[in-house]
């Protein structure tokens, strides 16, 4: 198998899976709230904030990796701060790739988990205040419950999305064998040089293999949690 | 523990606007549907705040819109039993049963998990889902979980109202056995004038959100008044009875304050209490006493007020002992007896009903 892929292959799909399980986990508390914020909660700017997280979703991935640059670079005042105070580095960092993937695959994210949350009835969040249960608890021991298929379908499309993500990941970190190069900024370099579509057919094979595995298995995790909430 | 109420609140084309106290027992908000009832209910559990007024226990004000108060509904701790039962689909019966206890103050004091169960019937089902209960079974659960929730108060918003005649009939002894046994006061609403007779201690009668009667449910249900309410079919006096014996002849005696009633055996000992309704249609009136009939029931009394209400009928009220007993005669028949307020007069019982018999079929 080691030597079907090459060392530096196996390094950018290991990048790839950490770089989607890190900006996936990153993302999900977000989403729950930005997602609980906008299916219930009624404030002033909730259209603003609705189209700020579609943002990525609209604007060219070039574009977005180039305002991560501006903003997180080293020089842009943010990305200065962040390396001064947590010694956290983003621009063409594995890290960088994560903040990138993560936005790309936040508002997919956010429209999977608030169309659970819309779909939670009203009437029994009620029921659990009338019982003496606060907002954070109707949340976390009723609303979270119910929206878990929604949560699973949401996590695996930014999962998905921050496997697949290129645009704004190859603008901000760059592609740098063995440092920042992820399975598609590999396939994108297998393709710039002769001779090198053998390879990149390769990790196209690996890129199906491992969107069916995370397909089928959040197929089986959402049946799962479906069926537990059916009440039956 | 009583409740006080006086809101306002603008709902659609609808103001609701009523002031009323439920004490101890059952007060049944009772009105068509629309006259705002439910308002009135989830402005108590918060679920609604109305435009104006207060609401408060004796201990503590939830809502009260000059101060500046309104209670979260988490922290007015009153158990709220819904028509539609909402129990969580993702938790078993006992996860909704014990879901409120962890919410509850620790000092609070309750009933537990297992008296529950036991007064509610619903042992077997605790390790099943919500979703594959009957619908009487479903509201037992709910009204345990409130219950366990170790509440103030209890709300009901119409608990039997999706529930078959069967169904009702397994929740309402429930229901009155929550009434004389635990002293959580509940606040119930219903359309139902047969399960209003038979649980309520209290009544508020709305109509059009405004409220027009409100007092003990004798009270209410021998004033004339309540004819127009109700309508001919439904109207009649609730009278506090006590069962006396039960004969050979399949007969059981109850006493009123003003005298015997027979009618056929019912299942309760002798000397249990109980309510017996009789309807306005169901009296004859005669100004002397009756010879030669076949009717066992005769109560005499003074009649205290005839009130016509536009059609060939007249409503009387009479006084038996110290009770209240509605008739619907004709105008016709009024006028030949010449029947007048302060008359001695004798009523001829047609049929009686022990509320708790005819409550499913109303």
């Amino acid at each position: 198998m080691s030597s079907w892929l090459g060392p530096e292959e196996w390094w950018a799909l290991g990048l790839s899976l950490k770089v989607a399980f890190w900006a996936t986990l990153l993302n999900l508390p977000f989403a729950i709230l930005v997602s609980h914020a906008l299916a219930r909660w009624q404030f002033a700017g909730k259209q603003s904030l609705n189209a700020l997280v579609h943002l990525p979703l609209f604007l060219p991935p070039v574009v977005t990796g180039y305002l991560l640059l501006i903003t997180f670079g080293r020089r842009a005042p943010l990305g200065a701060w962040l390396e001064e105070t947590f010694g956290l580095v983003l621009a063409f960092r594995w890290t960088g790739a994560v903040l990138a993937a993560a936005i790309m695959g936040f508002p997919l994210m956010v429209r999977a988990i608030r169309l659970a949350i819309e779909a939670v009835d009203p009437k029994l969040e009620q029921a659990a205040a009338t019982l003496g249960a606060s907002r954070f608890w109707v949340f976390a021991t009723v609303t979270l419950p119910l929206v878990l298929p929604g949560l699973i379908a949401g996590a695996v499309l930014g999962f998905a999305k921050a496997m697949g993500e290129f645009g704004a990941t190859i603008t901000f970190v760059s592609n740098i064998p063995g440092q920042t190069q992820t399975l598609p900024s590999a396939i994108y370099g297998f393709l710039q040089v002769p001779d090198g579509e053998t390879d990149a057919l390769k990790l196209v094979i690996v890129s199906v293999v491992v969107a069916m595995a995370a397909l089928i298995a959040s197929e089986v995790l959402a049946r799962k949690a479906a069926k537990r909430i059916s009440g039956r | 523990m009583s409740l006080s109420v006086d809101i306002s609140h603008q709902i659609g084309d609808l103001t609701v606007d009523v002031a009323f106290q439920a004490p101890n027992g059952i007060t049944a908000l009772f009105g068509k549907s629309g006259s705002g009832k439910t308002t009135v209910i989830n402005a108590v559990a918060g679920l609604l705040t109305p435009n104006d007024g207060r609401i408060a226990t004796q201990s503590e004000v939830l809502f009260d819109s000059n101060a500046k108060i309104n209670v979260p509904v988490h922290r007015r701790r009153l158990g709220y039993v819904f028509q539609d039962s909402r129990l969580f689909p993702h938790l078993t019966v006992q996860g909704n049963l014990t879901y409120g206890m962890r919410f509850a103050p620790k000092q609070s004091t309750g009933p537990n998990l297992e008296d529950i169960t036991e007064l509610l019937g619903i042992t077997p089902l605790l390790h099943r889902r919500s979703g594959s209960l009957s619908g009487g079974e479903k509201q037992r659960v709910a009204i345990g979980r409130a219950l366990l929730s170790h509440p103030r108060m209890l709300l009901m918003d119409e608990p039997l109202a999706a529930l078959d005649s069967a169904r009702k009939d397994e929740i309402l002894p429930f229901l009155e056995q929550l009434r004389d046994t635990t002293g959580v006061p509940i606040l119930y609403v219903s359309h139902s004038v047969a399960e209003v007779a038979r649980l309520a201690t209290t009544v508020v009668v709305l109509e059009n959100g405004k409220m027009v009667q409100a007092g003990s449910t004798e009270q209410v249900f021998s004033d004339p008044a309540m004819v127009r309410q109700l309508g001919i079919r439904k109207a009649g006096s609730v009278l506090p009875a006590e069962v006396k014996e039960h004969h050979n002849d399949g007969l059981t005696e109850l006493s009123v304050s003003g005298g015997r009633l027979f009618l056929p055996q019912i299942n309760l000992p002798p000397t249990a209490s109980t309510r017996v309704r009789i309807l306005a249609q169901d009296v004859i009136l005669s100004r002397d006493l009756p010879a030669g009939l076949s009717a066992l029931n005769v109560l005499s009394g003074t009649i205290t007020d005839i009130r016509s209400g536009g059609g060939p009928g007249v409503v009387v009220q009479m006084r038996c002992g110290s009770d209240l007993l509605l008739a619907r005669i004709t105008q016709r028949s009024a006028n030949a007896l010449h029947l007048e307020p302060g008359l001695p007069c004798h009523a001829i019982v047609k049929s009686v009903s022990v509320a708790r018999h005819d409550v499913g079929n109303t």
